[in-house]
């Protein structure tokens, strides 16, 4: 970007509104209590600290860019709109039998999410579209007007509308949308085959009933904001980031706020991209940890890895299957119950078991002395000498070491007859296995090998666990850049304009329909351009296709990227070797004699970015100076060592020093084991590297 | 590292419990097989040196817990200790010694470190087809339902046996499918074997007996704590269910006292005639899993957790069938298990048993033919895995068109209308299915089947609780029969191959779950806000909870 270019990047989470100003080349940062009422007053508010701050005049931003929990909240604490939901006579039921499995194997007493909108509100019109488009039975328009008017009766604040192969031909659910909104011009209404046209009814559905359900409450929220900022002056536009990582006007966000539902966590990948790219890295791990969850994501050749559907709101442990899927653009991210705050305790066949319930900032682990009692992982970590009682957060927050001591000797070191160093120790080693396991399953699932990519670990907690994660999934590089604690907001500044339109379309590739096919993407990247050019105008913009394809009887699909924008007319051959690559590196081989089809297009169009400069890299270098020391536990030694203490700012580019090491500063502290070294880089970074011929 | 502490072997036992979740992962996302991929249909664990189970990734198949956790004894005695060599994989589908029935394949390939065999992977999943009769009930011998593979080395030394691949794809309707399935299995147990010696690189150890002692010990330990605090006893549970042609007696008496548990199956109705039948390994392992999820749902499943629990049956009674006896869809009678053992448990503890539920999957497999055969128009086959409401809970209702004790997942309509010529017409709650109760019985479903036009179909019905409901319990009443009919009402057998005309709709109406204690205690808020929507009808509301629509008409919703 310009280096006269005013930006401001907001993000709101559940405890804090985190604002980056980017100003003139340099960055300033704040956080704010998040205002759950009013979250735009506490964004005006950090916006104009920050601008105080560097002596900014806010009437001078050229652009605000805003991401937000605010639409997850709103479905898990299921604070939506009056609802109506239409679909086909027959699945009224889609939403609420879901896969029809059990998440929890083994609970005789396991509840299920309830849908959205209760079976009362979901209402059924006998039509219906068959596999292939064509109508096996005719909307009937003396039952609409029927429909109609008992919508208007119920006085519903928002109608989504579903119905079965909507994908593949949408002019029922369009009719019924017409006769709605002619009767009622204010209502809003959502359509699957708009919101999020693919196969699979169960996702699409939940997917438009999500939109249509937050729908009004955003709209509202971004309108206030709107003129909120504008009362203080503030004139810039405002841009919101969706769940692929990319921006869009508000205007699309306030029609299709689905697509908001991962923005924070989306910008902490971002984040993640920009120094993988400048410190060019390939194959990169994004590593998040605060004080309740850590997400984990793969970036590669400076891309987030992004999927086609995610599960929001999940109500159990975070485990699988107990939220709500939905299909939309989105970084691909595990998230695990882990983080400073998670609580230890001790199960029924006395195992040491980490999280998901959590201590949260109140009252906080047991040394945050105010009133907590259990042990949390910062207690653990402070008894393992990690974190300085007299300096965490800055100093604004003293740690008490004999309450942590208390915590994990009353809960835990008696339980188990252990001394209350090893019972900490076997805390902290839990959590790093559970966060490491999760990656390690997760890069399987996309069929890479971890070993080969490099952590970039950012939030509160990443830097005090990632280097002993590393040591645990064989990692042998890890960078923690500069400005971690509000990551997501920086990484918003680093999003390019882009949209994703996709298409169900279900095909064999020997039969492939070239012409039809090629008209259709045609039209998507009509479709994802014109939400390109309403957020920032005709500018050079970046296309790329993707084919969701299968082997004829598999059940998922895998997204193949095409090199070129349209299909060739000899477009089996070419596609078929591009799938079998891509299978082939997902899963060890291909297999010869089955059939491939093709069951999803999408277009991503997205704005061109600057260049991002590269970084300069120290590998070793300069021995720093100093002699202060402090003693640690060191996991992998299983013995504590005495640990060089060096603050951050000493570590200027090309500064070095061998582990074990603490690297301090007010936000946070680095761990180096006896394993790493650890060099400042050129941005700002620390560079951490396992040292050559260590001996475990 | 030579003292392994505590915490050591906590967190080798987590890791371990990552390592076959990665097995699975990996079998699951390169199976062909649709019940692995989209249903979860498959098992993977580790096992020590004396075969005993060490871990199992938690997969959507209760059958396959202590089924595949017997199976790796047999392979060491079959194949002999003597000839296990590295780059060795063993396989069978023997339904005595793997999983129950001959779809599922079980690969067993053992582990070694520095030269010294330590252990072994196993991995078993549900094949597409093993030839035969194909996927139903209909068969009067195994030797009917398809290829039977005795415990052989797959591969010797790491050289796969060529003349084993060019036998199975003779045999088999999918041939590229069901082989590549074999490779997925073998696969799936190298990537779990390397984490494992990833694991004791990290921990610097040279076998896994300490590690397995640890585990089998502190589960057996804790199983038997829980089954301790049981009141000591007999308990004695029967239940009726439909068959195939016949009704079928399962009768269980749980023994409980000196700190085991014995759930004995004397008194059970003899074989059946068709595939029905279940051998003891899967007897076994559902009953065992009816009583863990009641008695001990924490402790992880392996060879101690599950060594506390005693489960036999007299010989070939239907839950003991032994060979040659047809075992096809040994699940339609194992999956009733749970409802029996629970049943008996419920007479040993108040309020942990829910009620009886559908419990059989309504699995459909149909074949969509053209009328014409010269039309050139392509036949298929569509698979469909569909459940109906599960009994009451003692403080919840019941689970509606949920699966248990199979943890199975059913398929989208929209992507099976796009497998085969087929139109689903209809798939939603069936309401007022639900047994009434204090605690309601989940609701079944109904689901309704089309050939599109020029073809006509026919399915393998494998249908159980049409002649015999789910009962409730402790004054709960029983849910609604399942109904199999054509679409103008002519009724169809719950078991069997049988044809539909075209034009004609196939009709199912799963059943529903049980109810739990007396209706007429049901909260009435609850009985208005099931009225509200739809989960009973107006009549029931009258009929079974005693509800007074007088005080209904406010809108305190």
């Amino acid at each position: 970007m310009n280096d006269a270019v005013t930006r401001v990047g907001v993000d709101i989470g559940g405890t804090f509104t985190d604002v980056v100003l980017e100003s003139a080349g340099s960055m300033t940062t704040c956080k704010v209590l998040t205002n759950y009422a009013h979250p735009e007053n506490a964004i005006l508010e950090g916006i104009q600290e920050v601008c105080a701050r560097a002596n900014v005049d806010p009437g001078s931003i050229n652009q605000v860019i805003h991401g937000t929990t605010l639409v997850t909240n709103a479905l898990i604490e299921r604070r939506g709109a009056k609802l109506a939901f239409v679909t086909t006579e027959g699945f009224r039921d889609v939403v609420e039998m879901r896969t029809e499995n059990r998440f929890e194997q083994y609970d005789l007493n396991l509840m299920l999410p309830q849908p959205l909108v209760a079976r009362q509100h979901r209402y059924t019109l006998n039509e219906r579209v068959a596999a292939d488009g064509s109508v096996l039975l005719a909307l009937d328009d003396d039952e609409v007007s029927a429909l109609v008017d008992t919508i208007l009766r119920e006085g519903y604040d928002a109608v989504a509308i579903g119905f079965m192969h909507a994908y593949a031909n949408p002019e029922h659910e369009q009719r019924v949308e017409a006769a709605l909104q002619a009767a009622a011009p204010d209502l809003f209404i959502s359509i699957s085959s708009v919101v999020s046209p693919q196969m699979r009814e169960l996702p699409r559905f939940n997917t438009v009933i999500a939109n249509a359900y937050v729908r009004p409450q955003i709209a509202s929220y971004l309108g206030r904001l709107v003129d909120t900022l504008r009362g203080a002056d503030i004139l810039a536009p405002v841009f919101m980031v969706h769940s692929g990582g990319g921006l869009i006007s508000l205007e699309t966000a306030s029609s299709e706020p689905v697509r908001l539902l991962e923005s924070g966590p989306a910008g902490g990948a971002i984040y993640a991209a920009d120094f993988a790219l400048s410190h060019d890295l390939n194959q990169v791990l994004s590593f998040d940890m605060g004080g309740t969850t850590a997400k984990i994501c793969l970036v590669e050749s400076g891309k987030p890895k992004v999927a086609t559907t995610f599960e929001v709101a999940r109500t159990y442990r975070f485990k699988k299957g107990s939220g709500m899927t939905v299909s939309t653009p989105v970084v691909e991210m595990v998230e695990i119950g882990a983080g400073g705050g998670s609580l230890a305790h001790i199960d029924s066949i006395g195992q040491i078991r980490v999280g998901p319930q959590s201590a949260g900032s109140e009252p906080g682990p047991a040394c945050y002395q105010r009133g907590g009692t259990k042990p949390a992982v910062t207690d653990a970590n402070l008894l393992l000498g990690r974190l300085d009682p007299d300096n965490f957060a800055g100093g604004a927050i003293p740690l008490s070491v004999s309450d942590s001591s208390l915590a994990i000797d009353s809960h835990l070191a008696h339980e188990l007859n252990m001394e209350t160093p090893m019972a900490a120790f076997g805390v902290t080693e839990m959590v790093d296995e559970n966060m490491a396991n999760a990656a390690r399953v997760h890069a399987v699932e996309n069929g890479k090998d971890i070993e080969h990519f490099t952590m970039i670990a950012f939030g509160g907690g990443a830097p005090l666990h990632a280097c002993r994660l590393c040591e645990k999934l064989g990692i042998r590089a890890l960078i923690i850049p500069p400005g971690a604690g509000v990551g997501s907001a920086i990484g918003f500044l680093k999003a390019p304009f882009s949209y994703e339109a996709s298409q169900g379309l279900f095909q064999r590739l020997n039969s492939l329909n070239v012409d039809f096919v090629n008209e259709t993407l045609e039209r998507l990247e009509g479709e994802a351009a014109g939400f390109v050019a309403k957020g920032i105008g005709n500018i050079e913009t970046t296309t790329a296709v993707t084919a969701h394809m299968r082997y004829a009887g598999q059940g998922s699909e895998i997204a193949v990227v095409l090199p070129q924008s349209r299909v060739s007319n000899d477009g089996e051959a070419p596609l078929k070797a591009l799938f079998e690559s891509c299978y082939q590196e997902l899963f060890g081989r291909v297999i010869e004699g089955l059939a491939i089809e093709v069951t999803n297009w999408s277009v991503t169009v997205a704005s061109v970015l600057a260049e991002v400069e590269k970084t300069e890299r120290y590998f070793d270098g300069q021995s720093a100076e100093g002699s202060a020391s402090r003693p640690i536990y060191d996991a992998g030694k299983r013995d504590w060592v005495d640990a060089r203490e060096i603050e951050r700012k000493k570590l200027m580019p090309g500064i070095h020093l061998d582990g074990p090491a603490v690297v301090t500063e007010a936000e946070t502290t680095t761990i180096v084991t006896s394993a790493f070294t650890v060099t400042g880089q050129g941005d700002g970074s620390l560079l951490l590297q396992r040292k050559e011929a260590t001996t475990s | 590292m030579s003292d392994m502490s505590e915490i050591d072997f906590q967190i080798m036992w987590s890791r371990l419990i990552s390592v076959v979740e990665e097995q699975a992962t990996t079998l699951i996302r390169t199976a062909f097989s649709t019940s692995v991929r989209e249903a979860g249909d498959l098992s993977a664990g580790l096992f020590d040196l004396r075969g005993r189970m060490m871990v199992q990734a938690v997969t959507g198949t209760p059958g396959h817990v202590n089924a595949m956790a017997e199976s790796v004894g047999h392979f060491v005695e079959a194949i002999g200790p003597d000839n296990i060599e590295a780059g060795d994989v063993y396989l069978t589908n023997d339904p005595w010694k793997g999983t129950g029935h001959l779809h599922d394949i079980t690969v067993v390939s053992p582990s070694f470190r520095n030269g010294r065999h330590i252990g072994f992977f196993a991995a078993t999943a549900h094949v597409v087809d093993i030839g035969g009769r194909g996927f139903g009930p209909d068969a009067n011998e195994v030797f009917e339902e398809g290829l039977q593979i005795p415990i052989m080395k797959f591969a010797h030394a790491g050289v796969v046996s060529r003349d084993l691949i060019r036998i199975v794809r003779a045999n088999v309707r999918e041939p590229d499918q069901v082989v590549g399935d074999l490779y997925s299995l073998a696969a799936c147990n190298d990537a779990g074997d390397r984490r494992l010696q990833a694991m004791l690189d990290e921990f610097d150890v040279s076998d896994i007996e300490p590690l397995s002692d640890f585990i089998i010990d502190t589960s057996r330990e804790a199983t038997r704590k829980r089954i301790a605090e049981l009141p000591e006893g007999e308990f004695k549970y029967t239940m009726s269910v439909d068959g195939y042609d016949v009704p079928i007696e399962l009768v269980v008496n749980l023994i409980i006292g000196g700190g085991k548990l014995v759930a004995d199956f004397s008194g059970t109705s003899g074989l059946s005639k068709f595939g029905i039948n279940v051998p003891m390994v899967y007897t076994r392992a559902y009953a065992c899993y009816g009583l863990k999820c009641a008695i001990a749902p924490d402790v992880p499943n392996n060879a101690g957790s599950l060594e506390a629990f005693s489960i036999t049956a007299p010989a070939n009674c239907i839950l003991n069938a032994e060979r040659p006896a047809p075992v096809s869809v040994r699940h339609v009678t194992g999956q009733l298990l749970p409802d029996v053992v629970l049943g008996a448990l419920n007479r040993c503890v108040e309020d942990v048993a829910p009620a009886e539920g559908s419990s059989s999957l309504w699995n459909v497999q149909i074949s969509a033919r053209p009328i014409d055969p010269s039309s050139g128009l392509p036949t298929a086959e569509v698979l469909m895995f569909n459940s109906g409401g599960t009994g009451a809970r003692p403080r919840c209702d019941g689970l509606s068109a949920t699966a248990f004790p199979s943890g199975v997942s059913t398929m989208s309509v929209e992507a099976t209308e796009h497998v085969g010529p087929i139109v689903v017409w209809r798939k939603d709650l069936r309401e007022g299915s639900g047994g009434a109760g204090k605690q309601r019985g989940g609701l079944g479903q109904n689901i309704e089947f089309e050939a599109r036009k020029g073809y006509r179909f026919s399915f393998d019905a494998m249908f159980e609780r049409i002649e015999h409901p789910a009962r409730g319990r402790n004054g709960g009443a029983e849910g609604a029969a399942g109904v199999v009919c054509l679409s103008d009402g002519t009724p169809l057998r719950g078991k069997g191959r049988q044809h539909v005309p075209e034009g004609a709709r196939l009709v199912l109406r799963l059943p529903g779950g049980g109810g739990y204690g007396q209706p007429k205690e049901r909260d009435p808020e609850s009985v208005r806000a099931d009225l509200q929507a739809g989960y009973i009808l107006s009549e029931q509301a009258h009929a079974d909870y005693n509800y007074q629509e007088l005080n209904d008409l406010g809108d305190s919703q």
